[in-house]
């Protein structure tokens, strides 16, 4: 569920205080989102957020619950269409491409802005057919040999191949959920994505399963773009370049993690980074 | 109402009143009723239970029984040429002496025997009468003074009740389970009486039926043949094209419902499907008899095709428009409950609507599907209204759904509608017949509940 929360109580007095602080667009863009509102049905879950994401970053969202963090996130590739009541205005281009352009087909969006959700959620299928499900519909690779590859090389990058090479046909949801969300994150990367969106990938994961996929992120950064939604500042601290600090369906604060974290410059940031609430 | 009925609704009164009167006074008067373990009423309730469920037991036994008991005794006190007579005459002599005893016109001719063993009878029943309320005084107040005896504040009459309360649920609802092992045994009974006049073998391989039995050693075309093969081949038949009806558009409608459809558009559409559901099946039978078997007649004709009017074509295609909604219904449930993590999923992999359902949620959803198919089936096979009306009498082995075929359940009307004597081995077929489809239509759901609890484990 995204989280659904009501902005309009605190409009007015916000007006001033909530205009972001710091550098909102980037240079190198792969994601711009120019003042994104989203509402859900009468409720506005997303007020004016303007967001750039580089190339071949992590940049993690933070923020209490209901702050719009998840929404945002499912706004990138466009899940939020399959909720009913959603509406979404501004702009989030891909490439310099409105993704909200109403001749743009929403089905090879996705596929370029894969998503990992929060509970792993592995197919009812074989953890082979799981990896290949993504290729299969969209043809990306023939059967047989060609296939085995994109299965091989996926599950390396995600890092289960050795786990796994000699149970393929096993049902994946027989994994333990660690590896239930590695298989995800494989199953996303089977596709080639561009962007890959976790939204709180590890929130459902004992810390050792955690280690692994935040190791994997790292590693992951090299040849994907990934924004990642996570409730643990420690986890932000440790995995992003960049932060970006939600509250109330705005956008806060943005900037580099560390400074984010060494030097807040708004007041709700502070006072969430350093516990005072959330 | 007899008076005994009414005693005992009097004495249950009394003694509620009486259990909670004693109640109250064990601990001094209605200022201290804490003391006592429960409210005063579970004490009186306590003491009307164990009045009224003695005295109703022996009401109800009593009734069963009494009737049996004097016939026996009048029968008895019959002179010994009487009791001689064939059992039929004997019945009838029985009849004439009860309905005289009872005031009623008799059918024979009132000798003095007669007269007098009436009489007798009248007698009997009167002290009968007069007996069991003596009985159930004399047990009331022996079981009653006991528990009224038992009635001390320290008494967990609150506990006591609710235990006699769950004997009450579980007599009833052993009542139900009862009357179905009955009706089993009595089925399999008179099905073993079959068995003895026409072999079993016969009667599950043989592949003729014409269930017809001599009258006389020498009469012409009465040799029975009980071969129940082309029945079950007729209602496979029927249940097939039922099937092939019932499972693509139940199947398409519950995908369309669950899947596509606003939820707007759900809400008032399957309530409506619903409504098909409860049409009487006398009326898909006439429609089927009425309607679509002379449109396909003519519409075979014009084909040049030859088309019974009574063709397994008409009732089966009628019988599947009755089973849409159960299979639309019960997919509906089992496609609603994949849950929607799996479908994001696929969405967020790029997968169309259309990918999603034929690619994840169906395969997740195909052993409920499959289980609610089963039940289908076996709502097919036992289903009887529609064909009776819609697919004739002939037991044709055949597997060309144009002509006439008869299926197991319209054999079973046909065998016992009418004048029949009860032990002839075409009476007795029609009960091997209702175990033959028992059996077949339990080992279906049986197998198909196994199918449906399973899948619901799956994602609890």
């Amino acid at each position: 569920m995204p989280e659904i929360q009501s902005a309009s109580g605190d409009a007015q007095l916000a007006d001033e205080s909530f205009r972001t602080i710091g550098k909102t667009y980037v240079d190198q863009p792969r994601m711009t989102a120019s003042q994104v509102n989203v509402y859900y049905g009468d409720k506005q879950a997303i007020c004016d957020v303007s967001l750039g994401i580089a190339r071949n970053e992590v940049i993690a969202m933070i923020g209490p619950s209901g702050c719009g963090k998840s929404t945002f996130l499912r706004c990138l590739n466009r899940m939020n269409d399959t909720i009913a009541g959603c509406r979404v205005s501004g702009t989030i281009r891909l490439d310099q491409q409105d993704i909200y352009d109403k001749r743009l087909d929403v089905v090879p969006l996705r596929a370029r802005v894969g998503m990992v959700f929060q509970k792993p959620n592995p197919f009812p299928k074989s953890i082979y057919d799981n990896v290949a499900y993504g290729p299969r519909i969209h043809g990306l690779a023939r059967k047989g040999v060609e296939l085995d590859e994109v299965v091989e090389t996926s599950l390396r990058r995600a890092g289960l191949w050795t786990e796994v090479k000699d149970r393929l046909a096993a049902p994946g949801t027989g994994l333990s959920g660690g590896q239930q969300q590695r298989l995800c994150i494989a199953r996303t990367i089977a596709v080639s994505p561009e962007v890959i969106l976790m939204d709180e990938p590890c929130s459902a994961l004992d810390p050792i399963a955690t280690a692994r996929i935040e190791e994997l992120l790292v590693e992951l950064r090299k040849n994907y773009t990934i924004a990642v939604v996570t409730h643990s500042m420690q986890q932000a601290a440790r995995i992003s370049q960049r932060t970006a600090y939600f509250h109330l369906g705005h956008l806060i604060e943005v900037g580099e993690t560390t400074r984010i974290f060494t030097n807040p410059q708004h007041k709700l940031t502070e006072d969430y980074i350093t516990g005072r609430f959330g | 109402m007899s008076v005994a009925v009414l005693l005992v609704i009097l004495l249950g009164l009394s003694a509620f009143y009486l259990g909670h009167a004693r109640a109250v006074r064990t601990v001094g008067g209605a200022h201290s009723i804490r003391r006592l373990h429960s409210l005063p009423a579970y004490y009186g309730w306590y003491l009307a239970l164990w009045v009224i469920l003695p005295a109703g037991a022996v009401l109800l036994l009593w009734g069963l029984f009494q009737e049996t008991a004097l016939t026996a005794w009048i029968t008895a006190s019959l002179p010994a040429q009487q009791q001689a007579l064939p059992a039929a005459e004997l019945g009838l002599l029985i009849n004439d002496i009860r309905n005289l005893a009872a005031g009623n016109i008799t059918a024979g001719q009132v000798t003095p025997e007669i007269q007098a063993a009436a009489a007798q009878l009248q007698q009997w029943q009167q002290t009968a009468t007069l007996a069991r309320i003596a009985v159930i005084l004399a047990l009331t107040s022996l079981i009653g003074s006991l528990a009224w005896r038992a009635i001390q504040p320290e008494m967990r009459a609150r506990n006591r009740v609710e235990w006699i309360v769950q004997a009450l649920l579980i007599l009833s609802s052993s009542i139900a389970v009862l009357t179905t092992v009955g009706i089993v045994l009595s089925v399999l009974f008179e099905s073993i009486r079959f068995f003895h006049k026409i072999p079993i073998t016969d009667f599950l391989f043989g592949l003729d039926w014409s269930p017809q039995t001599a009258l006389r050693s020498d009469q012409v075309g009465a040799s029975g043949a009980f071969g129940a093969i082309p029945l079950l081949a007729g209602t496979l038949l029927i249940s097939g094209v039922a099937m092939l009806v019932a499972v693509p558009i139940g199947l398409m409608s519950a995908i369309y419902l669950s899947e596509y459809a606003h939820p707007r558009l759900r809400q008032v559409a399957k309530p409506v499907l619903e409504v098909l559901a409860g049409v009487p099946t006398v009326v898909y039978g006439f429609f089927a008899a009425l309607t679509l078997a002379p449109l396909l007649r003519g519409l075979g004709e014009s084909l040049g095709l030859e088309v019974a009017s009574e063709s397994a074509l008409a009732a089966g295609l009628v019988m599947g428009v009755m089973i849409i909604p159960f299979i639309s219904s019960l997919s509906d449930d089992v496609i609603s409950a994949v849950p929607q993590a799996l479908r994001d999923a696929s969405f967020g992999l790029g997968a169309t609507r259309s990918e999603t359902i034929r690619q994840v949620v169906l395969p997740a959803a195909l052993p409920g599907i499959m289980g609610g198919v089963l039940l289908a089936v076996s709502r097919a096979i036992g289903e009887t209204m529609i064909v009776v009306m819609a697919a004739g009498l002939s037991a044709k082995l055949t597997a060309n759904p144009l002509e006439a075929v008869t299926t197991v359940t319209v054999q079973i009307v046909t065998l016992l509608v009418g004048d029949q004597e009860f032990d002839s081995a075409k009476t007795l077929a029609a009960f091997a017949l209702g175990l033959l489809l028992f059996v077949i239509t339990l080992a279906l759901n049986i197998v198909a509940l196994k199918i449906v609890r399973r899948y619901r484990e799956h994602y609890e």
